[in-house]
């Protein structure tokens, strides 16, 4: 199974072809990508060095275009296209089927990628894709279980590339407008979610409230470590229920199940996480690496390395275990 | 802005029911709706949760008789999230042996309908024209765009798929997100495959509330809905010239009569849309209103229409 590594900037972009990615997906500095966040990803020149770098060591890059065109500004996004293209990217990462078609239509020889984003969750969706636009290799919404993995790629006729470590969305990807309902910045046409940009902290007696917008989103008591106020990872009350609703300010690690998903027919495993720095990359692409070919014996030390870089320790193996349900 | 010939105005149609609602109070529904609604396209079927479908299936075909004799459109509506096999068998089964129209909720959906006259519903994504012709070339009539678009986008869309009847969700808590994951019974200590129905206890959603108690979405099986009920009534009028064919009023909860007569009325000229939205306040009482999303702010936001063009912000703090 290929790893494909994270990088916001050029600088974790090196230390993830250094660490052993197979690939690397990143995306430019604007509404183009669904990491569209301050001090973020890449200009075309870095694109362009980054790509040498990564292609004198036979290292892929991936362009991450996976935001929906804004009716009106369609211009922004096929020029992303056109350059990640002509800057030579060994796959573009799309989710906008009009996107897709204008990549097939300029681009025909432009190996196609479907983001996590487009929401392809089951064998008929993923041959619309096929036939639609030829993709490649589809990446899966993190919806479904190993056995339903397994069950889907023996009847689709495309790669399979799935979240293997990091952050994790408790939503179908690319079908969620919570961030947008509560600041009016949207994941699909904006690539954002719960922006920095409307997050505060404020002290309330003994309580540290962390806010989103005009919501607030968790509060945490004195010694309580205080996390990021993510919209689906908040706290709130639910009848005289108070917790966290939808999901724990959990991350995704499904690196016990290497063997299963390889199984399962999976190609490639993805490491998420473009707004980590350089130092947390390096990390977990080069034990994930090490994990990857490790004997049996060898996996759960370096499985439990991979427990202690997650956020807050915590970690599920979400959807890919049905009792998360 | 210019005005020529005064637009056509649109029709009105009723998206499916979203919650969870028990047999025979759904069919009575659609009875009333059918003798008295002033609606001309009426979508059903279950959308959410492909565990619910027994409780409506028996009355489908009594529903869609009933409908039709009152000369409503009737077309049937895809699950929005496919991951089972039995949920694909549904959807092909839908697709291939349906005699009436299928709303694509899914991408399994839009490839089994490929080449066939369909419609697309508001959780499929089309957020540019080029995605909607894209769908037209493959056999889509109509498209309900996604309730998160602002008008600048819904107006361009338009203008850039002539072929395409444009459908605009007007009414209706706001479908936010759907998971993988039910939330609804996880909150009342119950897990998807164990659920017991328990989202059938609030026909209406059930209110998630921030920790300073104020309430902020509303949990609907696996879906998650907004607190506030998007009302797109005042913007009827740049619709109609925007070109939106259809308005579609999403099920709550409430007196959806006196709603689709609010709105037929206010469409008519009948009334004014000052008229208009406090009738549907008297039809939904203790109901919130948004329409933030249509004017490219923040979703839960309403902005009150005030003395011709300018509109003012007023943030709903219930």
């Amino acid at each position: 199974m290929e790893l494909i590594c994270p990088a916001g900037t050029p600088a974790a972009f090196r230390e993830a072809v250094d660490a052993g990615a197979d690939a690397v997906y990143c995306g430019f500095r604007d509404e183009t990508n669904a990491r569209n966040f301050p001090g973020l990803n890449f200009s075309r020149e870095e694109l362009r060095t980054a790509i040498a770098y990564a292609k004198q060591r036979k290292v892929m890059t991936f362009v991450a275009i996976n935001t929906f065109m804004r009716a009106g500004q369609e211009t922004l996004w096929h020029q992303a296209v056109d350059d990640a293209v002509a800057l030579g990217a060994d796959a573009v990462i799309l989710a906008d089927f009009g996107l897709m078609a204008y990549t097939v239509e300029r681009h025909p020889q432009q190996r196609l990628h479907v983001s996590v984003q487009a929401s392809a969750s089951n064998a008929d969706a993923v041959r619309f894709l096929v036939e639609a636009f030829a993709a490649k290799r589809v990446v899966l919404p993190r919806t479904l279980t190993i056995a339903d993995i397994a069950r889907l790629a023996k009847q689709i006729d495309c790669e399979i590339e799935v979240f293997a470590f990091g952050g994790l969305c408790v939503m179908a990807e690319g079908r969620c407008s919570l961030s947008s309902y509560a600041t009016g910045k949207s994941p699909n046409m904006n690539g954002v979610c719960s922006p920095a940009s409307h997050v505060r902290y404020r002290q309330d007696g003994r309580e540290l409230v962390s806010e989103l917008g005009d919501y607030t989103i968790n509060r945490f008591p004195a010694g309580e470590a205080a996390g990021y106020p993510t919209l689906c990872k908040g706290r709130f009350d639910i009848a005289e229920e108070r917790g966290y609703a939808f999901e724990d300010p959990v991350s995704l690690d499904v690196m016990d199940h290497i063997d299963a998903l390889r199984a399962a027919g999976v190609s490639a495993l993805k490491i998420e996480g473009r707004q980590r720095g350089k130092a947390y990359v390096a990390e977990v692409v080069s034990v994930m690496r090490r994990a990857l070919s490790a004997s049996v014996a060898e996996r759960p030390a370096l499985v439990a390395r991979l427990k202690a870089l997650s956020e807050g320790q915590k970690t599920t193996t979400g959807a890919y275990e049905k009792r998360w349900r | 802005m210019t005005t020529t010939a005064s637009p056509s105005k649109p029709t009105l149609s009723l998206g499916p029911v979203y919650y969870l609602w028990d047999g025979p109070k759904w069919r009575d529904f659609y009875f009333r709706i059918a003798d008295e609604a002033p609606l001309a396209h009426v979508t059903i079927g279950e959308a959410v949760c492909s565990k619910r479908l027994h409780f409506i299936e028996p009355h489908v075909v009594e529903v869609i008789e009933r409908l039709e004799s009152a000369g409503k459109q009737v077309s049937l509506t895809s699950l929005a999230l496919v991951t089972l096999e039995r949920e694909s068998q549904l959807v092909r089964g839908l697709s291939r042996d349906s005699t009436h129209p299928i709303e694509a909720n899914d991408l399994s959906a839009l490839q089994l309908l490929t080449g066939k006259p369909h419609s697309i519903g508001p959780l499929v994504n089309v957020y540019n024209g080029a995605t909607a012709r894209l769908l037209a070339s493959r056999g889509a009539t109509s498209i309900c765009l996604p309730p998160e678009l602002p008008m600048a986008s819904v107006r361009g869309i338009i203008e850039e798929t002539p072929a395409v009847a444009f459908e605009i969700f007007a009414f209706g808590r706001v479908p936010l997100a759907i998971s993988a994951r039910c939330a609804h019974a996880r909150s009342k200590g119950l897990i998807k495959d164990n659920c017991q129905f328990v989202c059938a206890e609030d026909p209406d959603g059930l209110t998630v509330e921030t920790l300073d108690r104020q309430p902020f979405l509303a949990l609907n099986g696996v879906q998650t809905m907004s607190h506030t009920c998007q009302a797109l009534i005042q913007e009827l009028p740049e619709l109609a010239v925007a070109g939106a064919s259809r308005i579609r009023l999403s099920p709550q909860h409430c007196d959806m009569l006196a709603v689709a007569r609010a709105f037929d009325d206010t469409i008519a000229g009948r009334c004014s849309t000052a008229e208009g939205l406090a009738r549907l306040g008297s039809a939904y009482p203790g109901a919130s209103f948004s329409n933030g999303f249509h004017h490219g702010q923040l979703g839960a936001t309403w902005l009150s229409a005030k003395a011709g063009t300018e509109k003012e912000a007023v943030q709903h703090r219930p």
